[in-house]
């Protein structure tokens, strides 16, 4: 073609009578984009206003104080979140007896049991345990499960324990376990549960040697996701567990989290800019830093297992 | 491993395998000869002929075998009796019932959730379908190998282990383990690296340590699903070669879409054919060579001489 | 080949029987025993719901829900938290909505496979396992406050009803842009070509053909994320939402109380009508949950086929 077109001046162009449209999609394109950063800006957000608040904090206590200190007293002036961790741990620790033995055997049953039918029955119904809010099963701690202990067999218990907050975190991070991990074993190649069938498995060798080793990571992946999401947990503990910073691992006791630490401050009329406002934001990075490691590190493992497998 | 008990006298001798090379070219030669002459009077008929030579003892017998998947028969009453330490070649297109027939022998075709079952099956004359009898055992004593090489995320050494110790396998893990792979042919490549993943070998490879697994059991008879469907031609040889030698120990039925497959390694070849009601009949069994140079049946020609399917 | 000890190879050895029987009955005591943890799960949740509403029909009435919360317990209602959180959930819809779609679609029919898309899409999951918590702190700087730390302050919006909306379709954005996604992917790409085949330009095919085809997913997704969002409580203390409100809302500068908040400040009360008012609410609020699964389940149900594939 030569470089010159010769343009009929009395007819329009064949193409490029569309540079308005092109205008529009170009704009419309960089609306959809900024859509898609307004999620980036957020953790920008999270991250800037965090670490912005949280080491004005560190400048008037020192990081390793901060992180050693075995007491929390922060009116008083002693900023050690020892006590807190060793609360929000235990309590996700503790959840995590509940959460991994019940959604394990849940989603063996459910993956290797369950008819179709029983299976569409009860996963929706395992599944409702996780959209019920969390104050809801504050409530039912507060009001059923530690009157029940203290009727039972646990006198002593206090009316806020670890114990109950345990057993509500637990079970409402069932689901979390149960439902990752029937992804996981449904995704084990059917080839691989036929060939130990054909040398004379019974179905109990198949899944406890080959369905459930071979998805092992994603299982693994679960119970990450299901301590990290209790680690986060706020109501449930707030309500349960009370809001005494102890340093202990009696379960009958009454602990305090990091996250119903900030409850707690964020709850009363502590002034902007004070010190005691700022340790909220320290205790936010930390269990900030907490969570994301922990997924992060679940996401690895199941991005591996997938590897795996496709 | 022990030698069988019995050999039984074997017209095709394992190495000796003929092959036509031009079955499959439409150009059937009456004139090749068969090894054991037939004595019966040849004749194009639309009736089974799987009484053109007896069988002695079968190592297998089917009788009368129906499936059906919820209400869809899949197999219509299939009778076939598998002769002790040869190989069978179950061969049809797709979707004529072979494979479902094959799984029916070593009871693994009842994993399918909906699945029915008539008709009986005996291994050394004792029943399958009885109650009583244990879907566990049966799968030991009858082992399988599938289309796809589908070892465990284990080491080589526990893929072949892991038979004989569910099984409860008393004896020396490690010679069982070097026997197997010695007996699939895989023992020279992999004996430096028994540790090594199953996953890390070659598909021939795989499949290779697959058959070791399945030997691995001491079973009786191998069955083996479109085994070489997912591997080149060098690694299809190798298997074959395996197939023959193994024949000497066990009774093997190897299910194949390859018709050459078939001709090159079995000794008997059953012939199934799902026609419009779609139920998956036999229509033709006996010597290989006879069925693919002389088919008694006209669909059976049609079928060989690549007529369809 | 021999082996040191060959176990019977029969199926009758009654040795690999009697083993055989332990091992069945290991699978059965296995299976038992997944059974109750399924139970367990099932059981709580039944429990759960059962002890609310034990303790919530005293309070359920009409007057519950049309008065404002008082220190008498008889006279208390939900008013002010049931239309609080009408207003917080409508206005979280309102921003979250077009934002996840747009960011959704932006992932999926814009943005290229690079190092900039991975990142939003890694972002993306990462945010939905924040602590919600967390959202509730950036909610209170930026939005009540106005302040990130770093640059001029620019005022906030206070403890209002635009703040806790705002702060709350942060927090739900990931799960709409997830599962708008997914909606768009099922779209099948013969419609985007067919569209672009007759000339249209991308964001005609979007708007046209790719989005009418996925929003019976995109609502679904969407209704289930804020009926999250109307669960959430942690957020909303940390913002500071009001306890005890007598007035609902008429602005979104408003301050607000909501759901979740008002069943809180009764829970934790040392009185147990308070506490049979917290249960109350719960039964409202689980209502209100209920209803919009219903919704979402049915919308999945209703134009699933649309999108399938």
């Amino acid at each position: 073609m030569s470089t010159t077109a010769v343009v009929n001046p009395g007819r329009p162009q064949r193409f490029g009578h569309r540079r308005s449209q092109q205008f529009t999609e170009r704009v419309i394109a960089a609306v959809l984009f900024g859509c898609a950063a307004v999620t980036v800006l957020t953790t920008v957000g999270i991250v800037v206003i965090l670490f912005s608040e949280g080491l004005s904090f560190f400048r008037e206590i020192h990081p390793v104080d901060f992180l050693t200190g075995t007491r929390w007293t922060p009116a008083s002036g002693n900023f050690g979140v020892l006590p807190l961790i060793l609360g929000t741990l235990m309590i996700a620790v503790g959840a995590s007896f509940i959460s991994i033995p019940v959604g394990t055997l849940s989603a063996i049953f459910l993956a290797e049991y369950a008819s179709p039918k029983v299976r569409s029955i009860i996963k929706p119904i395992l599944e409702v345990l996780a959209g019920i809010p969390t104050i809801v099963y504050g409530f039912f701690a507060l009001t059923f499960i530690t009157p029940l202990l203290r009727d039972s067999w646990l006198p002593d218990v206090g009316i806020f324990n670890a114990l109950s907050a345990m057993i509500v975190v637990g079970i409402m991070t069932v689901p979390m376990v149960s439902s990752i991990s029937d992804d996981s074993l449904r995704a084990v190649p059917e080839s691989l549960r036929e060939a130990a069938y054909g040398v004379g498995a019974t179905k109990f060798e198949v899944i406890t040697r080959v369905t459930f080793p071979s998805a092992l990571s994603g299982i693994v992946a679960s119970y990450i996701l299901a301590i990290s999401r209790a680690v986060g947990e706020t109501m449930a503990v707030t309500v349960a567990a009370g809001a005494t910073p102890h340093l202990t691992l009696n379960p009958l006791e009454s602990v305090q989290t990091m996250t119903a630490y900030i409850v707690q401050v964020t709850q009363g009329e502590a002034p902007h800019g004070t010190i005691e406002f700022r340790t909220i934001f320290a205790i936010a990075m930390t269990l900030f830093a907490m969570t994301m490691i922990m997924n992060l590190l679940s996401a690895r493992i199941v991005s591996k297992f997938r590897e795996r497998y496709e | 491993m022990t030698q069988l008990q019995q050999t039984y006298p074997d017209p095709l001798s394992v190495n000796e395998v003929p092959i036509q090379q031009h079955f499959n070219k439409g150009e059937v030669t009456e004139s090749s000869t068969p090894r054991e002459p037939n004595l019966r009077p040849r004749m194009k008929s639309d009736r089974p002929s799987k009484e053109t030579d007896e069988i002695k003892d079968p190592a297998v017998r089917i009788q009368d075998l129906s499936v059906w998947y919820g209400s869809k028969q899949a197999v219509g009453n299939v009778s076939l009796d598998i002769a002790r330490n040869q190989i069978t070649a179950l061969i049809g297109p797709s979707g004529c019932g072979k494979s479902t027939l094959l799984r029916c022998i070593n009871r693994m075709n009842e994993l399918i959730s909906g699945v029915r079952i008539e008709g009986q099956i005996e291994i050394d004359g004792e029943p399958l379908y009885i109650d009583g009898v244990d879907p566990v055992e049966v799968r030991r004593v009858i082992g399988m190998v599938f289309q796809r090489p589908n070892p465990f995320a284990k080491s080589i050494y526990d893929n072949v282990a892991f038979g004989a110790r569910i099984n409860g396998y008393q004896g020396d893990m490690d010679e069982l383990v070097r026997q197997s792979l010695e007996q699939a042919a895989l023992w020279d490549e992999v004996k430096d690296d028994l540790k090594g993943s199953g996953l890390a070998l070659s598909g021939g490879q795989q499949q290779r340590l697959c058959i070791a697994r399945a030997i691995a059991v001491q079973p009786e008879v191998i069955l083996m699903d479109e085994p070489c469907s997912a591997l080149d031609p060098i690694a299809t040889q190798r298997i074959e070669d395996l197939m023959q030698e193994l024949a000497t120990s066990y009774t093997i039925v190897i299910v194949t879409h390859n018709m050459q497959q078939a001709a090159r390694v079995s000794n008997r070849t059953a012939f199934m054919l799902a026609q419009e009601d779609l139920v998956g009949r036999l229509v033709e069994y006996g010597q290989t060579e006879q069925l693919f140079t002389s088919p008694s049946n006209k669909r059976t020609e049609d079928y060989i001489t690549g007529r369809f399917g | 080949m021999s082996s040191p000890e060959q176990p019977t190879k029969r199926i009758t050895s009654s040795q690999f029987r009697v083993r055989l029987r332990a091992r069945h009955l290991t699978g059965t005591l296995f299976v038992a025993l997944a059974m109750i943890g399924t139970t367990i799960g099932v059981v709580l949740l039944a429990v759960l719901l059962f002890e609310v509403a034990r303790d919530g029909v005293r309070f359920l009435s009409l007057d519950f829900l049309n008065s404002f919360p008082s220190r008498k317990p008889e006279l208390a209602g939900f008013k002010s938290a049931l239309w609080g959180s009408i207003w917080l959930i409508t206005f979280t819809a309102l921003w979250a909505f077009p934002l996840g779609v747009g960011a959704a679609i932006y992932l999926e029919e814009y943005a290229s496979k690079n190092r900039v898309t991975s990142l939003i899409q890694i972002n993306v999951s990462n945010l939905a396992s924040v602590p919600s918590i967390v959202f509730g702190l950036l909610g209170l700087q930026l939005f009540v406050r106005g302040t990130v730390g770093i640059g001029p302050d620019f005022g906030g919006f206070g403890r209002s009803v635009l703040a806790g909306s705002l702060t709350l379709a942060l927090l739900i954005l990931p799960v709409v842009i997830v599962a708008a996604q997914e909606a768009i992917k099922a779209v099948p790409s013969s419609t985007r070509e067919a569209s672009y085949g007759l000339g249209a330009t991308r964001w005609q095919t979007i708007q046209h053909h790719v989005l009418p085809q996925a929003l019976p997913g995109i609502m679904t997704g969407t209704i289930l994320a804020i009926a999250r969002a109307i669960g959430e409580t942690a957020p909303l203390i940390v913002l500071g939402a009001f306890t005890f409100v007598a007035f609902t809302p008429s602005g979104v500068l408003d301050s607000f109380t909501a759901m979740p908040i008002q069943i809180y400040s009764w829970t934790s009360r040392p009185q147990a009508d308070f506490q049979d008012l917290a249960a109350s609410g719960i039964l409202v609020l689980l209502f209100v949950l209920l209803t919009m699964n219903t919704i979402a389940v049915f919308l999945r149900h209703r134009f699933g086929h649309l999108t399938k594939n």
